[in-house]
């Protein structure tokens, strides 16, 4: 329609103006999807969990430790199929700042229970071999420049001494989002040297994993192996992998939610940008919307122009911010890889920021529209700018 | 420069609506900007009060926390017969080891588990520390499964207040106290008998060992001596700087996420006032002929327009902060990803903060302003007086 | 005798600021006839402009009835109005008031877009009313690139796009230097004579106003005879 047109060329009018409210929704939307992202980030692991696998840890808390002789009578529960262990072994490359997430697993059964782990052959037959081999995510590699076959040394904070080991293999992950941040090396390395330094600790595991036959009775088997351990000394507490990884992102509940509301505020500043904008825009235009009426325009059409203009302008900024959210997403999941191993912008949040644009269009103009249509004619002719 | 100071803020009030809008963009930022801020310091403040400057910590070798520190009692028997240790007021040395670990237990509202420490105390405990102080309750009998919870605990944690019963280690612990602690980090912790719970948890072990010694020069040389005597691998620090470390890691995420977070806000808030500036240049187009006119310099000019954007983003800026300095009374707590307990702790301004918001707001001014400003004072007069 | 287009009868109007009645018209009685061309003269103030945007439905009387092309303009509600002025009335501004961002032929283009017609007819119907004011070579102008003189009759064609029987023009050579208002002038002589349009001018020179058949004066808000 030909006042398609006229919207258009009313937007390019004040072309400095358009320019930098598009720049200002860009920014904001930007902003919106790097911070829903960071919300994303804090479940990835969650999503990440396979339904078919438990975590059984002690029931005090995660700081405590299981015998590794658990493992066999897990094994035993009806409807358990594998059991691994993984212990989170917090050693230190070079000082605090370089962290990363280190895991001491049992080499036999962790690499079939994460099938998405992807490396080559070779490098699962070096970890079968060699007791101080280790396994590094492709983007934890990237980080430190590591290659295939380079020694490396954690310090150890929980247990104690340097820790030498040789990076054979380099995973990627299956999908995307797939942790590609962690360290894996052998528990057998770690417990022989806990035998013979400090014997008391040696066969102790953080974690028991478990692949279980059918996802839909993970409550049932869960139960029965915390059942096992009922008033032993060290009682245990099983869930499901995502309730696991749950369970980190409740602890953090708080930030979670800060994010969440100062997503919402962007959302606000995306509305006083363009609302700014529009209501300028309105003010400016009040003899020529007159005119329009004089000629026999009716109300709506003039709303149609206002509307048509802020979503117009909504919708080039919020599809710029949108594109620019992805170069941008990838500078901040730079800075924060060492919080997040898994940092990607999801489908999703680039729909709700478009949502959230298109909304922002309507709200903006709803306020210079009424106005529009309550100046009556005759006062908005009198208005000579 | 008085006259010129009116003019700009008459102006500032003459577009009322586009002016408050602007303004309330620069307040959002700032608000953002202080709020994470504040929170970050809040947590740096709760745990640098939590440590006493005249006492010293010392932990096993390169662990970092408490948590994850194992001292054998043979070598927190050498720390704490070290010269340097103050005598106690038992005459032996004033030194209490003590056992730290975290227990999950459900939290009050979402009921959602998150991880209390439980600290194991002996007979200096609370000598040691000279503001822990019992405000409900009593203190434990000794030998049985009875605890006391710091104020927060008690607050924040089902079953954590007087009567409340935890179950852990195969017991129930009945809590009887609750104490405060100064505001300090010690308000987020159970404790109990060190005996009753090394026991329970089956670790005869300390996870760290707090000793008295004022004298700097005397900590320094207990420093010396401990970290090279070979029958003992542990890190000594003072109290304070020991607890002030324990939130570099949760701190710096919050302080980089914040960052990057108000600095892309800003820009959006700095575009926002550059519009609004552009349009109060291009409708006074007339005006700024006449001033010119009248002998005004375009630097005046050109000042005139700085100062009514560095007026809004002051305005805005003192909303914002102003805005922010009721989260004082708001308590965060949450998980402290450095020792992987819970803590609980406030938003806390400081003039650091404050000056810090305002130095942004007025960035965001001057930032914005400058562009239209410039346009404004290379407004040529002959075109201006004809422009309607 | 031809019959009356626009009847007004014992018409009233009055502004309220806040409870204060300001009155601008009173008891105003006027008949003009198909075809004639009729200038209002008085002082500022006198409520010309409030007469003649009574007359185009862009006001409404506090009291009394307006009849234009036998409709009681009064009685029509807010669209109706809208639509009625779209196909009877053609409206000239003393500041043009083209969108600065549409070019002549758009201009004037556009109170065709209200009407059910397909591109070739409002096509030829912009080119016959450009071409009657004679800025048929003009078309892809815009409003800041033509002169005062050029705007007002690109302003014209769009009253006369339409082909409205009413013309209403408020003091359309008040902003234009003495040559292009007499061409002006001459145009709506043109269209009074040629294409028998009805034209209601409001103006304060007396020249423009010899182009008229008769002047009505207007003295504080009353009909006075000269
Ligand atoms: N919306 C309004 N509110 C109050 N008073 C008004 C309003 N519109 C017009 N008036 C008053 O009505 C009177 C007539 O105004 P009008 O515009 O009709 O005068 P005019 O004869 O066209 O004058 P001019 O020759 O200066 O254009 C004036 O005194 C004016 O102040
Ligand atoms: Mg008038």
């Amino acid at each position: 329609m030909k006042l398609l047109k006229l919207i258009f060329r009313n937007t390019l009018r004040h072309w400095l103006r358009t320019s930098l409210t598009v720049l200002g929704l860009a920014i904001a939307v930007v902003a919106f999807v790097v911070i829903r992202t960071t919300i994303d980030a804090w479940y990835a692991q969650a999503e990440a969990a396979s339904p078919d696998r438990l975590v059984t840890r002690h029931a005090v808390s995660l700081t405590f430790f299981l015998p590794v002789a658990y493992a066999e009578r897990i094994g035993g529960v009806e409807g358990v199929n594998t059991v691994s262990h993984a212990t989170w072994f917090g050693g230190q490359y070079i000082e605090p700042k370089n962290f990363f997430a280190n895991f001491a697993i049992d080499h036999t059964t962790y690499l079939d229970l994460y099938p998405e782990l992807l490396m080559a052959p070779e490098a699962r037959d070096a970890f079968m071999q060699e007791r101080q081999a280790a396994i590094v995510g492709q983007k934890l590699a990237d980080r430190f420049g590591w290659q295939l076959d380079d020694r490396i040394v954690l310090t150890g904070t929980i247990f104690p001494g340097d820790w030498e080991l040789v990076i054979r293999g380099i995973y990627t992950g299956a999908k995307e989002n797939t942790d590609e941040n962690t360290l894996f090396f052998r528990w057998d390395y770690v417990d022989e040297r806990m035998r013979q330094e400090t014997p008391g600790r040696a066969g102790y595991v953080g974690t028991f994993i478990e692949r279980i036959d059918d996802p839909t009775q993970s409550a049932a088997v869960s139960e029965r192996i915390d059942a096992l351990f009922q008033n032993s000394i060290a009682e245990t507490k099983t869930e499901t992998e995502e309730a696991f990884s749950l369970s980190f992102v409740a602890m953090a509940s708080s930030i979670v939610l800060g994010l969440k509301i100062i997503s919402i505020m962007v959302i606000g500043i995306i509305m006083l940008v363009l609302g700014n904008t529009m209501a300028m825009t309105a003010r400016e235009r009040v003899s020529e919307y007159a005119v329009m009426k004089t000629l026999g325009f009716r109300p709506f059409h003039i709303v149609g122009l206002i509307f048509g203009e802020s979503l117009f302008i909504a919708a080039i900024g919020g599809g710029l911010g949108i594109l620019l959210a992805f170069p941008l997403g990838g500078l901040v999941s730079i800075a924060l890889s060492t919080f997040f191993p898994v940092y990607s912008i999801a489908v999703l949040t680039l729909a709700f920021a478009a949502l959230s644009s298109f909304a922002v269009g309507l709200l903006a103009a709803v306020f210079p529209a009424l106005k529009a249509v309550r100046t009556p004619i005759v006062d908005g002719l009198r208005i000579v700018d | 420069m008085n006259l010129l100071a009116a003019y700009s803020f008459r102006n500032v009030l003459a577009r009322r609506l586009t002016s408050t809008l602007t303004i309330i963009g620069v307040a959002l930022v700032v608000f953002v900007f202080c709020a994470v801020l504040m929170l970050s310091n809040g947590l740096r403040q709760t745990l640098v009060d939590t440590g006493y400057e005249e006492n010293a910590i010392i932990i096993r070798k390169a662990s970092q926390t408490e948590i994850q520190s194992i001292l054998l009692r043979d070598m927190a028997n050498v720390a704490r017969n070290d010269v340097a240790v103050e005598t106690g007021p038992d005459g032996d040395p004033f030194a209490t080891g003590e056992l730290l670990v975290l227990i999950n237990q459900p939290k009050r509202g979402s009921g959602e588990p998150s991880n209390v420490p439980i600290r194991g105390v002996g007979k200096y405990s609370t000598t040691i520390r000279p503001n822990i102080r019992l405000v409900e309750g009593r203190m434990w009998s000794p030998g049985t499964s009875e605890i006391i919870a710091g104020r927060k605990v008690a607050e924040n944690f089902q079953n954590g207040g007087v009567g409340g019963t935890v179950r852990f280690a195969s017991r129930d612990w009945t809590v009887v106290g609750v104490f405060e602690a100064g505001g300090s980090g010690f308000e987020s912790e159970l404790w109990g008998d060190y005996d009753q719970l090394a026991q329970a948890f089956q670790r005869p072990i300390y996870s760290s060992l707090t000793v008295r010694v004022p004298s700097q020069e005397a900590f320094n040389a207990m420093r010396e001596r401990l970290e090279n005597d070979p029958r003992v691998t542990v890190d000594v620090k003072r109290e304070k700087d020991y607890y002030a470390e324990q939130s570099n890691f949760t701190r710096t995420y919050i302080n980089v996420l914040g960052i990057i977070i108000s600095i892309i806000f800003s820009a959006g808030a700095t575009v926002g006032a550059m519009i609004t500036m552009y349009a109060s240049v291009s409708g006074r187009t007339t005006e700024i002929g006449t001033l010119r006119a009248l002998g005004f310099s375009r630097f005046t000019v050109l000042s005139t327009f700085l100062v009514e954007s560095v007026f809004m983003a002051l305005f805005g800026g003192a909303l914002g902060i102003l805005a922010a300095t009721f989260l004082s009374r708001f308590e965060v707590s949450t998980t402290n990803w450095d020792t992987f307990a819970e803590l609980a702790f406030s938003f806390q301004t400081s003039w650091k903060i404050v000056i810090g918001a305002l130095i942004f707001a007025v960035g965001m001014g001057i930032v914005g302003g400058f562009l239209p400003a410039i346009q404004a004072s290379r407004i040529r007069i002959i075109e201006a007086l004809r422009a309607k | 005798m031809a019959e009356a287009i626009v009847q007004l009868k014992s018409v009233f109007k009055s502004y309220y600021r806040g409870r204060l009645e300001i009155p601008v018209l009173s008891n105003i009685n006027l008949s003009i006839n198909e075809g004639q061309f009729v200038a209002l003269m008085g002082p500022s103030g006198s409520g010309k402009t409030t007469l003649l945007n009574l007359i185009a439905g862009i006001d409404r009387p506090s009291d009394g009835e307006v009849r234009v092309a036998g409709d009681d303009i009064a009685r029509l509600s807010e669209s109706e109005m809208a639509r009625w002025r779209s196909e009877n009335i053609g409206f000239i501004f003393q500041f043009y008031n083209l969108m600065p961002v549409l070019n002549a032929f758009e201009n004037v283009e556009l109170p065709l877009l209200l009407m059910k017609l397909n591109r070739a007819e409002r096509r030829r119907q912009v080119e016959t009313a450009l071409g009657i004011v004679g800025l048929a070579d003009r078309m892809d102008h815009y409003p800041n690139q033509l002169s005062g003189g050029q705007e007002q009759r690109v302003a014209i064609a769009r009253a006369v796009v339409t082909d409205p029987n009413l013309l209403l023009a408020d003091e359309p050579t008040g902003d234009l230097d003495k040559q292009s208002a007499e061409d002006i002038m001459e145009l709506l002589s043109r269209l009074n004579k040629e294409f028998g349009k009805t034209i209601v001018m409001v103006t304060h020179d007396p020249r423009a106003a010899e182009a008229a058949e008769y002047v009505q004066h207007l003295d504080k808000g009353e009909l006075v005879q000269a």
